[in-house]
């Protein structure tokens, strides 16, 4: 077995794992930095992010603005600290980007500009066009390479994290192409592989998507904070999931419902505002969780269209006109003209409510250290406390240029101020990593992968959806025991070794159908609805008293997670009514009176 | 109800048990939605597993997914089953990379390209944070915007006749971010990236073919890129002829 020496290993190279690497390259250039991706760098999830990047960048505008729309934006179940600490980096961090090349949309003086987006009092989400991600992924990517202190592996895959006296020592990772394994010994790790919505039949996420790091951390100890909150996005394409950018509402957007009313003036978003004028936090400008609520209700009311792939209701951007739809949002043309055959120039959009997102993820200090000496965790696959109960579009890209700054700081100090240990110990755990890895592969099981994976998602969708309830959520409970235990007869033909993807995709189920469990568990025992989670059992208010508190969920091995719960830091913002549209607007008098 | 189906070959190899490539041909049953990656998770989930190809975001921007369908570069999420029906696809590794198995290729020299074009910005001198943001007008962004929308697929040099007969061609994708990079406003790094055009393996090496941006699902079009690094690279040759180092 290969045996690589390094000082800071980061897994995942997408935006918060290249932005960490980035920043130990560039100020500690003593240390190695080992990157480790089951990609290629530019194949990561960050990708396909759409909309933009928050940060203030208006005279207008304020911290406190950014802060309060956060905190109540997330239900009050931000950390609060950590949000302080993210609007004061945001607008830096994203000028670092733009120093490094990235091509944010200018006004014409060629200062940067900025969109509205949901659940945002002021315009203060920078954008690419509508590949704000793509843009910044392949400009990390791209920086990254100056730097020949950074060694990537690319195409390797993750299999484990080497444990031994209670401190990270190293990782385990596969060479997918050579079927190898390869120990990495580092000083410190560094998390950053992105979230879990794999999980779910419909998701805008891509297939790498499957919660990786979360359940690697997971099943050695470190706890997953508040995974009972999953993203909804309001706008997905039917069928595909695929992902019609919030940029669309917040260029001006609308959405219909059969009789081609704006139906979300009836649920507290309203009043109306005018066709071809956008007013922030009103109508299509609510946040996420609230708007997919809304097309749960219309369903229930008979209200949606169907379609031949399922209910749906309408994204209407006819009047935003050509020019604008292909300066502002070419990307979501050619999708919808490829996916759906539809040109939003002149028809609708036809969209529903699929996950996108987990809010929740591996617990971290405010500066992305994790309860595991030495490993540290950022982006999506981490909680580490700025999006509370719903993530406010336009936060999450953000996050990952000032938390992957963060880590890569926290990291190299962590390796700086240690040493190597001895290797003995650490290769005989790597060998008996590989022993199970093996025989997972040579496993004579009969369970087909498929079924086991689609199972997993439907039920998922079933019972930890939109809406849930006690009954739903314990069928989805006992539905993934038993895939847990179908799993481990589970069937793979493929017993090469030379990038064997049918086996990749089976260690990526296990981890999968951890995550799921972890979040299932968390969700039923939150007897209150918040943010994302919303419950129809007699637990419709939320319940600050019982649950303003974070759920920790603990790996149980074979049996149910052990739920836990902590406390959520609050500085400056006492938890209040979360209000919308003009309901919005008076509780913000009342409260300043 | 008879349920409709298409023909697909698949181009096989698995390095570890086949002395040469082989078409194994599935049926798949057929939707006018179906995408070509679908109709590969279809095979891979229901008729055989051991098919590997890669892929991810199903939209057309991870760049994964590229393949020849019918002998040209496609992405697979973004073919649909419905431009070929009903007659029978063919699939098969991007042309002029080797083949790792099956629908996967080697992407190790294509990636090398990428590295070795010094794509990243190369200021005058170092901007602080704290003086904010360049000043970069939509003019001066359109030089080089449509440039730096690449996906990193490598349908190009899977269609560039340049490249199939001679790799050390740095080729369509590398050339065209090179160009993106030239002609950013913020970037004073030409002069170091000249010497990679003025090489016989730079710009010159192209002959102008233009099939690389026809089968950019992108629009990226890498040929225009390399003939306005071909007007650059003949000005360096001009004024070196007028002053000699």
């Amino acid at each position: 077995m290969q045996i690589i020496k390094t000082d800071v290993a980061i897994v995942g190279a997408g935006g918060s794992g290249l932005r960490a690497a980035i920043e130990i390259a560039e100020n500690h250039p003593d240390l190695d930095i080992a990157l480790i991706s089951k990609v290629y760098p530019m194949r990561s999830h960050t990708v396909a992010a759409e909309g933009g990047a928050a940060g203030v960048a208006q005279d207008h505008d304020s911290l406190d603005n950014h802060f309060n729309d956060t905190v109540s934006g997330g239900d009050w179940l931000c950390e609060q600290d950590v949000v302080q600490y993210f609007v004061e980096n945001a607008a830096k961090q994203l000028t670092q980007l733009e120093h490094w090349g990235c091509p944010w949309s200018r006004k014409e003086d060629g200062s940067i500009n900025v969109r509205a987006f949901g659940g945002m009092k002021i315009e203060r989400t920078w954008f690419a066009a509508d590949k704000s991600g793509f843009h910044i992924l392949h400009t990390l990517f791209q920086t990254s390479l100056q730097h020949p202190k950074i060694t990537r592996f690319d195409e390797h895959f993750c299999l484990d994290l080497i444990v031994e006296n209670d401190k990270i020592q190293g990782i385990l990772i596969l060479d997918i192409a050579e079927g190898e394994a390869k120990l990495i010994q580092a000083k410190s790790v560094i998390m950053a592989t992105g979230g879990a919505g794999r999980v779910y039949s419909y998701n805008t996420n891509g297939g790498i998507v499957t919660g990786d790091g979360m359940s690697l951390a997971y099943r050695h100890g470190v706890p997953l904070r508040d995974m009972e909150f999953i993203q909804y996005h309001p706008t997905g394409l039917p069928g595909s999931g695929i992902l019609m950018t919030e940029g669309c509402r917040g260029e001006g957007g609308i959405l219909l419902n059969k009789d081609g009313y704006r139906y979300l003036q009836d649920y507290g978003l309203g009043p109306e505002v005018p066709v071809g004028q956008t007013k922030n936090k009103y109508m299509e400008l609510g946040p996420r969780d609230k708007l997919s609520q809304c097309f749960w209700q219309e369903q229930q009311k008979g209200n949606v269209i169907k379609g031949p792939r399922g209910d749906v209701v309408h994204l209407d951007l006819r009047h935003l006109g050509e020019e604008k739809i292909n300066e502002r949002l070419p990307f979501i043309r050619e999708l919808a003209k490829a996916y759906v055959g539809v040109d939003p120039v002149h028809e609708p959009i036809p969209v529903r409510p699929t996950v996108h997102y987990t809010m929740g993820g591996i617990e971290t200090d405010a500066k992305t250290a994790t309860k595991l000496a030495g490993l540290y965790a950022i982006g999506e696959c981490a909680s580490v406390g700025l999006h509370g109960a719903n993530r406010l579009g336009s936060n999450s890209l953000t996050e990952l240029a000032v938390f992957g700054q963060l880590a890569g700081q926290q990291a190299a100090d962590y390796a700086r101020n240690s040493k190597h240990e001895k290797i003995t110990p650490l290769r005989k755990q790597a060998e008996t990593i590989m022993a199970r890895t093996e025989a997972l592969l040579h496993s004579e099981g009969t369970e087909k992968m498929a079924d086991i994976r689609q199972e997993m998602g439907d039920c998922m969708e079933e019972g930890v959806g939109i809406y849930r309830t006690k009954e739903s959520m314990q069928q989805t409970i006992n539905k993934l025991a038993e895939l847990k235990k179908r799993y481990k007869n589970i069937q793979i033909t493929d017993k090469s070794s030379v990038f064997n993807t049918e086996f990749l995709y089976a260690i990526e189920l296990g981890y999968l159908l951890d995550t799921a469990q972890a979040m299932a568990h968390s969700a039923i025992l939150r007897e209150e609805s918040r943010g994302s989670h919303q419950r129809i059992d007699g637990f419709e208010k939320r319940d600050d008293n019982n649950f303003l508190k974070h759920s920790l969920a603990f790996y149980q091995g074979d049996k149910a997670p052990k739920i836990d719960y902590s406390s959520v830091t609050i500085t400056k913002s006492q938890p209040a009514e979360r209000a919308y549209g003009a309901a919005g607007e008076k509780a913000h008098a009342q409260e300043k009176v | 109800m008879s349920e409709l189906t298409i023909e697909i070959d698949v181009l096989r190899y698995r390095p570890e048990m086949d002395n040469e490539p082989f078409t194994q041909t599935f049926e798949v049953p057929y939707t006018a939605e179906m995408s070509i990656l679908e109709a590969l998770q279809y095979i891979k989930d229901h008729l055989d597993s051991t098919v590997s190809f890669r892929w991810s975001c199903r939209m057309a921007i991870c760049g994964s997914c590229g393949l020849m369908v019918n002998s040209v570069p496609k992405l697979g999420c973004k073919a649909f089953l419905r431009d070929y029906y009903p007659q029978k696809i063919s699939l098969e590794p991007l042309a002029n990379f080797p083949i790792e198995r099956d629908l996967v290729v080697v992407m190790d020299d294509f990636i090398k390209k990428l590295e070795e074009i010094k794509p990243y910005i190369i200021p005058e001198k170092e901007k602080c944070l704290s003086e904010g943001t360049y000043q970069q007008t939509p003019e001066q962004m359109a030089k080089f915007k449509q440039f730096s929308m690449c996906i990193n697929c490598g349908l190009c040099y899977a269609a560039c006749p340049q490249y199939a007969l001679d790799n050390k061609f740095t080729g369509p994708a590398a050339l065209a971010l090179l160009a993106r990079y030239n002609r950013d406003s913020r970037d004073n790094g030409e002069a170091e990236r000249m010497k990679i055009v003025n090489q016989e393996e730079g710009v010159w090496g192209c002959t102008f073919v233009g099939y690389c941006s026809v089968v950019c699902p992108k629009d990226v079009d890498p040929a225009a890129a390399i003939q306005l690094l071909k007007v650059e690279s003949s000005k360096d040759y001009l004024i070196g002829m007028f002053k000699p180092d």
